[in-house]
């Protein structure tokens, strides 16, 4: 799949989390669209799954452990085929599948719920351990935002995972810089992000996050590299794609209005043209 | 009567016979092996044992990981850490997705003894009952303790197993004993108070209703092994034959199994609840069976406590 297809599916799934938010009045696009090329790369090129076989053994597994940017990740979902892109309007809407975060119970795809910050990587952690006893060739990626590494427990399972040369998994830093309450350095600075990974034994990767070129090469680089887990930190922009969104934490958990959400596919559809 | 055995001793040595049968099982520790036994399924199959070091909330999360990827962990630290320090990834990344997961709490109420209060939970059944889709157990004894684990193994889902520290009595020696997770044992027949028990406090309390009987006062004594699901009928059935109940549990009074019952009683068949446990306080440094005199878990103490408040 080449980088302008890429590129087209990952404004599809933009616009797909902009819709899913407006239709709600309610989620987290800043992250969602930080995280949009990621995904994008994670489930059209990386990931050895099945849409049509979600369930079987051999796929690659992802943990959201970022679980609050659903909308990016329903999107990726739903436009991989896992359900249908319409069903995106039902999101945090009562009786739907696409709670606020992600539930494995009620979508086969998503292998792991998650959702409350610095648990997720546990899980993935766990799912790498279990496919090393097994020597199985499954890889395990996990999705991190870089406020979301202030909590405690990314470090003890990051601590396991370099203990353990865990290198089926990948672990990505969506580092948009951003958290609620502001920067993530005015905040608690997580910064050396490399330099901490480093010490807990991971191979470090830095790359540009919307950059296909560089996404691909740093998953092509985890996958070779023997005997560590790697981590890669993906500078991003929160809200990339939307003008107004850009580096603005006010829409990391903000929905737009109607004239908002029109001018926000105003700004994709000239993504679709390029 | 057969000697003395700690519950935690039961589960080390039926993990290592589970394991014998089953390849999927695996066991994960929090550098707590030697105490929650599970040292011994470490020794037989060290490729199956995990320890994560000092790190309970990852401990939950790498177990339900590893659930997700064919296996059957039971993951082991003390009552406190389990129930208490991990409560939410208990709650949030087990409880929530339903994974089959099992959590064999070790060291619980206040028969760890000299650890003193910062180490004896007297709070885990509550923390863990209210997490929707738990099982929450709690054995008797050795013999109960082994056929729980068993039975934890064959059935789907996220469970909580307490053991102690401690060794007690075996009490489940009988001709026709049988474990069925959410079933009441009645292991004494009476007709004029009902004694509701579950672990450590079970054999104490069958003592104490022997004591009682010399008082002329016939208790019936109920082994409430399953804490959730809660056997309501056993309960229910019993109430309705003496309509005075109590319950007797090395737990806080404040939602453990004394406060399930009386809420299963006042919906079903209204009768007067007392309820003997920790009442509302920390516990304390000190050999096992002092603090158990002490606390009056005792037969003796039991015995009184119901004396009391008849």
């Amino acid at each position: 799949m080449d980088k302008l297809e890429l590129q087209k599916i990952a404004n599809q799934i933009r616009i797909g989390a902009i819709n899913a938010v407006h239709c709600a009045s309610s989620g987290h696009p800043g992250g969602s669209l930080s995280a949009a090329d990621i995904l994008t790369y994670l489930y059209f090129v990386e990931m050895n799954i099945d849409p049509k076989n979600p369930k079987m053994d051999e796929r690659d597994r992802f943990v959201l452990s970022k679980g609050h940017v659903t909308p990016g990740y329903y999107a990726t979902l739903a436009n991989r085929g896992y359900f249908d892109v319409s069903e995106l309007a039902t999101f945090r809407k009562v009786g739907t599948r696409l709670q606020g975060h992600p539930a494995m119970q009620y979508i086969d795809g998503i292998d792991m719920s998650s959702g409350s910050l610095g648990q997720g990587l546990s899980t993935a952690v766990g799912m790498a351990k279990a496919f090393q006893m097994d020597k199985k060739s499954n890889r395990v990626y996990a999705l991190c935002g870089d406020g979301e590494i202030q909590e405690g427990q990314i470090w003890e399972a990051a601590m396991f995972a370099g203990s353990n040369h865990l290198d089926n998994l990948t672990v990505v830093v969506d580092n948009n810089n951003l958290q609620i309450d502001g920067s993530i350095e005015e905040v608690n600075s997580p910064y050396p992000i490399d330099k901490k990974f480093e010490a807990f034994n991971f191979n470090v990767i830095t790359i540009d996050g919307h950059d296909f070129d560089e996404i691909a090469a740093g998953f092509k680089a985890a996958r070779e590299f023997k005997g560590k887990p790697t981590v890669i930190i993906a500078k991003t922009i929160k809200g990339k794609g939307v003008s107004f969104m850009e580096n603005n934490v006010a829409w990391h958990g903000s929905a737009p209005n109607d004239s908002q959400c029109d001018q926000a596919m105003a700004d994709l559809m000239k993504g679709e043209v390029a | 009567m057969a000697d003395k055995i700690a519950t935690r001793i039961s589960y080390g040595e039926t993990l290592v016979e589970l394991g014998k049968i089953h390849e999927d099982l695996v066991v994960l520790d929090a550098d707590l092996a030697a105490a929650t036994k599970t040292d011994m399924f470490k020794k037989a199959f060290p490729e199956r044992f995990i320890d994560v070091g000092i790190a309970e909330a990852n401990l939950m999360g790498i177990a339900a990981g590893m659930s997700t990827c064919g296996k059957v962990p039971f993951c082991s630290t003390f009552a406190m850490f389990a129930a208490g320090r991990a409560f939410e990834q208990v709650r949030n990344t087990i409880g929530y997705p339903h994974l089959n997961v099992k959590i064999g709490a070790t060291h619980a109420g206040i028969t760890v003894g000299e650890d003193g209060a910062s180490h004896q939970c007297n709070e885990d059944l509550a923390l863990m009952s209210t997490i929707p889709g738990m099982t929450v157990i709690v054995p008797s004894d050795d013999i109960e303790a082994r056929a729980a684990v068993k039975a934890a193994y064959e059935t789907y889902g996220p469970m909580y197993l307490r053991f102690g520290r401690a060794p007690v009595d075996v009490i489940n020696d009988f001709e026709g004993y049988k474990f069925e997770i959410g079933k009441g044992v009645k292991l004494k027949e009476g007709k004029d108070i009902t004694i509701i028990a579950t672990g450590i406090c079970v054999g104490n309390s069958l003592e104490a209703a022997k004591m009682l009987e010399a008082d002329g006062i016939s208790a019936e004594v109920i082994n409430i092994h399953t804490i959730k699901p809660l056997d309501a009928n056993i309960i229910i059935e019993s109430a309705k034959k003496t309509n005075r109940v109590f319950t007797v549990e090395e737990h806080s009074i404040i939602n453990g199994l004394g406060s399930q019952v009386a809420s299963t009683l006042g919906e079903n068949h209204p009768v007067k609840v007392t309820k003997i446990g920790m009442y509302d306080v920390f516990g304390e440094s000190g050999p096992a069976a002092e603090l158990l005199v002490k606390y009056q878990f005792d037969p003796t103490g039991i015995y009184n406590q119901i004396k009391a408040k008849l």
